[in-house]
């Protein structure tokens, strides 16, 4: 469905993002993270024909995005940043205009934007002016403008930004429940909604894609993956100590809490060390109070790829 | 085509949904109401040789008005949408460069058109209650509505080109009023410097709104400022739509 090659976009003196490379497949939900700045936006601006990339080639179902703009963009639904929206049109209107402007057949037009209004939640306030919409119901405006046209492609930037846990769940179904029809990309700061809804993740830092895989296969690489935590009263002993000896434990933290010490362990992905620390508490006659294995997020993922990465930078 | 109307049709109905369509309305037809009731009042004192028409449209009390409506018209067009950044929205759906261009001109002229019609109504008032011509013939009425539409259209599209170049509406409205203020001025350096040469006084002659008017107003029309504007219009409209376009060069 998104075919991009070498893809690079040099603004006045800095490369906003270079030699980017990957395809999304129909009916995917590609998630794309990177820190603020790292290029998802200059990217999906040249997705959505918006602007030129500097050099390489991006498509959308076949079509270059520059060369063949118009047939590209009529396959696309683009919700951008922060929605940008007419505030003097009132909310039904704006998405008839919408909808005429990407070409939906007059008779259709009707059916078309009751359906979007409907699916985006949007009856209650179809007759209000943009300008005097909450934030969390332009957002909604902006989705169904995205919609209006069934469009086989939707490219969402940051489409829960700014909207209540509330609101966002309901985007979180949604755009799950788009996806069944839909091709998707979109980006989000938000990592527990990008691992529930999307079937495989770009990470973008510096403008290079830093890894590009499902979320399970993104937490199974990353060295840092499980993490153990035990609480315990260890006595006389230190703990600390103990607990490295254990193969396959990398790191041991300590924190106190009264009497109790709060170890969290890092260790080696696709290990299980809980075992063995049972058997060390009971051979050394420490309280257990808990020992619990923390799953790694698409958050240790984002961060230790993209920290890792700014301290490399200066060499 | 299809596009280009729901474009079009945007780009009037947000004259009427924004403040500053009513006050252009309000504020060109009280000027020239005024304008057209002194007009009648010193034709009133004296014998004159001109009729009610040609006063209305040669004075400086029409000038004045006119020249200011333009970047009131204008300037929000393009500087507006890249404010709000609703260009993103607009670009990204399957529209052409230069359906966008042309729905802004067109829609801006629609505009313009409709506040001159309101004007019709002064000569017909003044004919109703004086049971006299307000003008010595129909040909009158058409080359003085046709100027101000020729006018219209070149002013407009200096006034777009002024709004492309910038996100800022007051920028815009500066740029298209400085504009336009030195074309109209042109024509004025024959009446200030007496000792222009032949050449040159020609020329200015020739780009001279005043002059154009003149000759229009008494029914006279000359297809020489038809050509002027209607290739200087054409002009300001490829300036335009390569400027917007230049946010798609690959530089």
């Amino acid at each position: 469905m998104i075919k991009v090659e070498n893809l690079t976009k040099r603004y006045a003196g800095q490369t906003a993002i270079r030699d980017l490379n990957f395809e999304v497949g129909q009916g995917e939900i590609m998630g794309f993270l990177g820190p603020n700045g790292a290029g998802k936006t200059t990217t999906m601006r040249i997705l959505a024909g918006f602007m030129p990339a500097t050099s390489g080639r991006a498509s959308i179902a076949g079509f270059d995005v520059f060369e063949q703009s118009l047939q590209a963009r009529s396959r696309l639904g683009y919700m951008p940043e922060n929605v940008p929206l007419y505030n003097d049109m009132r909310v039904t209107e704006y998405l008839d205009y919408r909808a005429a402007l990407k070409g939906v057949p007059h008779r259709r037009v009707a059916e078309r934007v009751a359906d979007v209004k409907e699916l985006c939640g949007l009856r209650e306030v179809e007759r209000k002016l943009i300008g005097a919409l909450s934030k969390g119901y332009r957002q909604r405006v902006g989705l169904a403008d995205a919609l209006v046209n069934e469009p086989e492609l939707l490219i969402l930037d940051e489409p829960t930004i700014g909207l209540d846990p509330n609101q966002i769940r309901q985007v979180r179904e949604l755009i799950k429940n788009l996806g069944r029809q839909h091709t998707i990309l979109l980006s989000t700061h938000i990592l527990p909604e990008v691992e529930m809804t999307c079937s495989r993740v770009i990470i973008i830092h510096k403008g290079r894609i830093e890894a590009c895989d499902t979320p399970d296969n993104l937490l199974g690489q990353i060295r840092q993956a499980g993490g153990v935590v035990v609480e315990a009263k260890t006595g006389k002993d230190d703990g600390a100590e103990e607990l490295k000896k254990i193969s396959g434990v990398r790191e041991v933290t300590t924190d106190q809490d009264d009497d109790w010490k709060i170890f969290s362990l890092r260790v080696e992905s696709g290990l299980d060390v809980r075992e063995e620390i049972f058997r060390l508490a009971a051979a050394r006659k420490w309280t257990l109070r808990e020992l619990s294995q923390r799953r790694a997020t698409l958050e240790d993922v984002f961060v230790e790829i993209t920290h890792s990465n700014q301290t490399e930078m200066p060499t | 085509m299809r596009k280009f109307y729901t474009l079009l049709a945007r780009e009037v109905r947000g004259y009427f949904h924004s403040p500053i369509g009513y006050i252009v309305v309000v504020f060109f037809l009280l000027v020239t109401g005024v304008n057209y009731y002194f007009q009648i009042s010193f034709m009133n004192q004296r014998p004159a040789s001109y009729s009610v028409q040609e006063a209305f449209f040669n004075n400086v009390f029409f000038w004045l008005p006119f020249i200011l409506i333009f970047p009131l018209i204008t300037m929000r067009l393009f500087a507006e949408e890249f404010k709000l950044g609703t260009i993103e929205p607009l670009m990204t759906a399957p529209v052409r460069d230069l359906q966008v261009v042309l729905a802004k001109f067109v829609g801006a002229l629609v505009f313009y058109i409709a506040l001159w019609l309101p004007t019709l109504l002064y000569f017909a008032i003044f004919q109703k209650i004086t049971q006299q011509p307000a003008a010595n013939s129909a040909g009158a009425y058409c080359g003085s509505y046709l100027m101000v539409l020729l006018l219209g259209m070149f002013y407009l599209s200096v006034g777009c080109l002024a709004s492309v170049l910038t996100k800022n509406q007051i920028v815009a409205a500066i740029i298209s009023f400085c504009a336009i203020t030195l074309l109209f001025f042109l024509g004025l350096i024959q009446y200030i410097l007496l000792d222009v040469s032949g050449g040159m006084r020609d020329w200015l002659g020739y780009v001279s709104a005043i002059e154009h008017m003149a000759t229009y107003s008494r029914g006279i029309i000359d297809t020489r400022p038809v050509v002027l504007y209607l290739s200087m219009t054409a002009l300001m409209l490829a300036l335009t739509y390569q400027a917007f376009q230049s946010r798609k060069w690959r530089l």
